[in-house]
């Protein structure tokens, strides 16, 4: 059986710099993979080659679905997210000036389709389609705990609810697998903690495959089933945790050589 | 659903209500045809700016062509008409001019919406000034000189039927699935792409709705006036469009409707002043920019809705 993501010899320069060279992995259903490395790994880039938010210079990408399998190079960002690839942002990007449900119901969009007439002349089967949209969306919020904010602008939300809300934004366009990129980054051990179970949530009960990108390693080693190391764009190194934590390259790639 | 049907109600009562109130104040003589002019140039400036604010406003797309959308429009209507002197000649110069600009518009969207601010101002405005200088140059469109003796078909009733028709489009065009994807454009396009959002598309959608519906205001500023000339669709009408925008609220057709109607009123009266006037007029605006800089009202909307369940909340508090 082939796995859900394969990605053979992935390469992306940026004029002369190499920022991902030849790196190759795959996703299984339901796996919780972890991608780590040092700052300037690659990692991002990696991440928006997968998604489509910049081209590949070369090697290709490949979805699995239940009816033969789709490539995904050259496909454009709204392409990939329609066929079940969703992330979350570094620097988050939530849609600052929209109240929380709009967010959601944004992420919906490709998901519902309603010609243009009956949306201007306001037919009956709009009001359905509407209210069947905002009932999935605050089903969704309410799994969240966001209920009480759907009518909150995005940016007024703290800063862990704006991270929680991108999570729910991306499980709202129906993905196969989520990429979260620093899901972590700027909270505090307690809400980190929180935030591992909820990723371990979203996994069971959306039976999605997860990718992350993640500096804190109690997450990482709590969470990943599997961890890639990045080093320098090339895969360093690839295993269970326990693997990866007794490798001794990815020891010298975070900490440095004995003098 | 009942209470859509209720809100819906309520403001088709408004739009009738306002007309009879209109054709009264006619009929009694309150509004003479001086103010009636003043009204339907209003009116038509109503129309050119929910356009334009839902392409600046709410996809996020700063254009300064929207004269020459108008262009088109006018230009349809005058040489339909002149040819074709009947009502039903004049709708279907309408729908010809609606049809060229939505083609204009496809062809000036296209390549020029990839760009972004600045970037996109002058390349609109010089698609614009494309459209202006083709007019001037073609035979059937009489040239510099323009057209005369344009029949005149659009009345008050007209416009004021068109100003409500093109508002119902354009803001059921916001308050939907449509309108959530244009905003999600305006507010983040990488996000929006990857959370499936055909980014070029939705803007070239409210790009090509906003261009449509300043050629509907084209073929009745053509018809309404009689006399149109290139010169009426230069830089300088783009921009007191924008004015009303930007004046009103950028994302907001409410302040869109009060910045038009406040800008025609004082257009009107300070006629009377001379050569003051477009000093008094800028004054005017400079004090407005200065003292509420995101337009008169923002990004508030008047919302039946809004009223009906803050009501309904009030007598849940007092009972």
């Amino acid at each position: 059986m082939s796995k859900l993501l394969q990605v053979e010899n992935l390469v992306k320069n940026f004029g002369g710099l190499t920022a991902v060279s030849n790196v190759s992995l795959h996703l299984d259903n339901n796996e919780l993979v972890a991608l780590i490395g040092p700052n300037g790994a690659g990692k991002t880039t990696l991440f928006n080659l997968l998604t489509g938010v910049i081209p590949a210079s070369s090697g290709s990408i490949v979805l699995s679905g239940e009816n033969g399998t789709y490539p995904l190079n050259g496909k454009r960002a709204y392409k990939i997210a329609d066929m079940g690839l969703s992330r979350t942002f570094q620097n988050i990007r939530l849609f600052k000036n929209l109240s929380v449900l709009d967010n959601v119901l944004i992420a919906m969009t490709s998901k519902f389709k309603e010609g243009f007439i009956p949306t201007i002349f306001r037919f009956p089967s709009y009001y359905k389609t509407e209210a069947r949209l905002v009932a999935e969306a605050k089903k969704l919020l309410a799994i969240f705990e966001l209920t009480d904010d759907v009518d909150v602008l995005a940016k007024n939300l703290p800063y862990g609810t704006q991270r929680r809300l991108e999570i729910v934004r991306a499980l709202a366009t129906k993905p196969q697998i989520l990429f979260l990129d620093e899901p972590a980054a700027g909270m505090n051990p307690e809400e980190t903690a929180n935030l591992t179970q909820l990723i371990l949530k979203v996994q069971h009960s959306f039976h999605i495959t997860i990718l992350l990108i993640e500096h804190d390693m109690s997450l990482v080693m709590n969470l990943a089933q599997c961890i890639y190391v990045l080093d320098h764009g090339s895969l360093l190194a690839q295993g269970t945790p326990d693997e990866i934590q007794a490798n001794p390259a990815v020891i010298k790639a975070y900490l440095g050589e004995e003098a | 659903m009942k209470a859509n049907v209720k809100y819906n109600l309520v403001w088709l009562i408004m739009m009738v209500a306002g007309f009879y109130l209109m054709n009264t104040l006619i009929l009694v003589g309150v509004i003479d045809s001086f103010i009636e002019n003043m009204l339907v140039t209003i009116g038509i400036n109503i129309i050119l700016a929910t356009g334009l604010n839902l392409i600046i406003g709410f996809a996020g797309q700063f254009s300064l062509g929207h004269a020459g959308f108008m262009a088109i429009g006018a230009y349809a209507t005058a040489i339909v008409t002149q040819t074709a002197s009947t009502p039903g000649g004049f709708y279907a110069s309408i729908f010809i001019g609606i049809v060229i600009s939505i083609i204009a518009a496809l062809i000036v969207g296209v390549p020029t919406l990839r760009l972004r601010g600045d970037y996109l101002a002058i390349a609109t405005m010089g698609a614009s000034e494309i459209i202006r200088i083709l007019i001037n140059n073609m035979k059937i469109t009489g040239g510099a000189a323009g057209m005369f003796n344009i029949p005149q078909f659009a009345d008050w009733p007209t416009v004021y039927i068109m100003v409500c028709v093109t508002t119902i489009i354009i803001v059921n065009f916001i308050h939907s699935r449509a309108g959530r994807a244009v905003k999600s454009v305006r507010e983040d396009e990488i996000a929006a792409e990857a959370m499936g959002i055909n980014v070029t598309k939705w803007k070239l959608a409210a790009f090509v709705l906003g261009a449509s519906t300043a050629a509907v205001a084209g073929s009745l500023h053509a018809s309404y006036l009689q006399t149109i000339a290139p010169n009426d669709f230069g830089i300088m009408e783009s921009i007191s469009i924008l004015i009303i925008v930007v004046l009103g609220g950028v994302g907001s057709i409410t302040g869109t409707f009060v910045a038009a109607v406040v800008l025609g009123v004082l257009d009107t009266v300070l006629q009377n002043f001379g050569a003051l006037r477009m000093v008094i007029y800028a004054a005017a605006l400079i004090l407005i920019m200065i003292f509420k800089p995101s337009g008169l009202l923002g990004t508030w909307e008047l919302s039946i809705k809004k009223i009906f369940s803050r009501s309904k909340r009030k007598e849940r508090v007092e009972s």
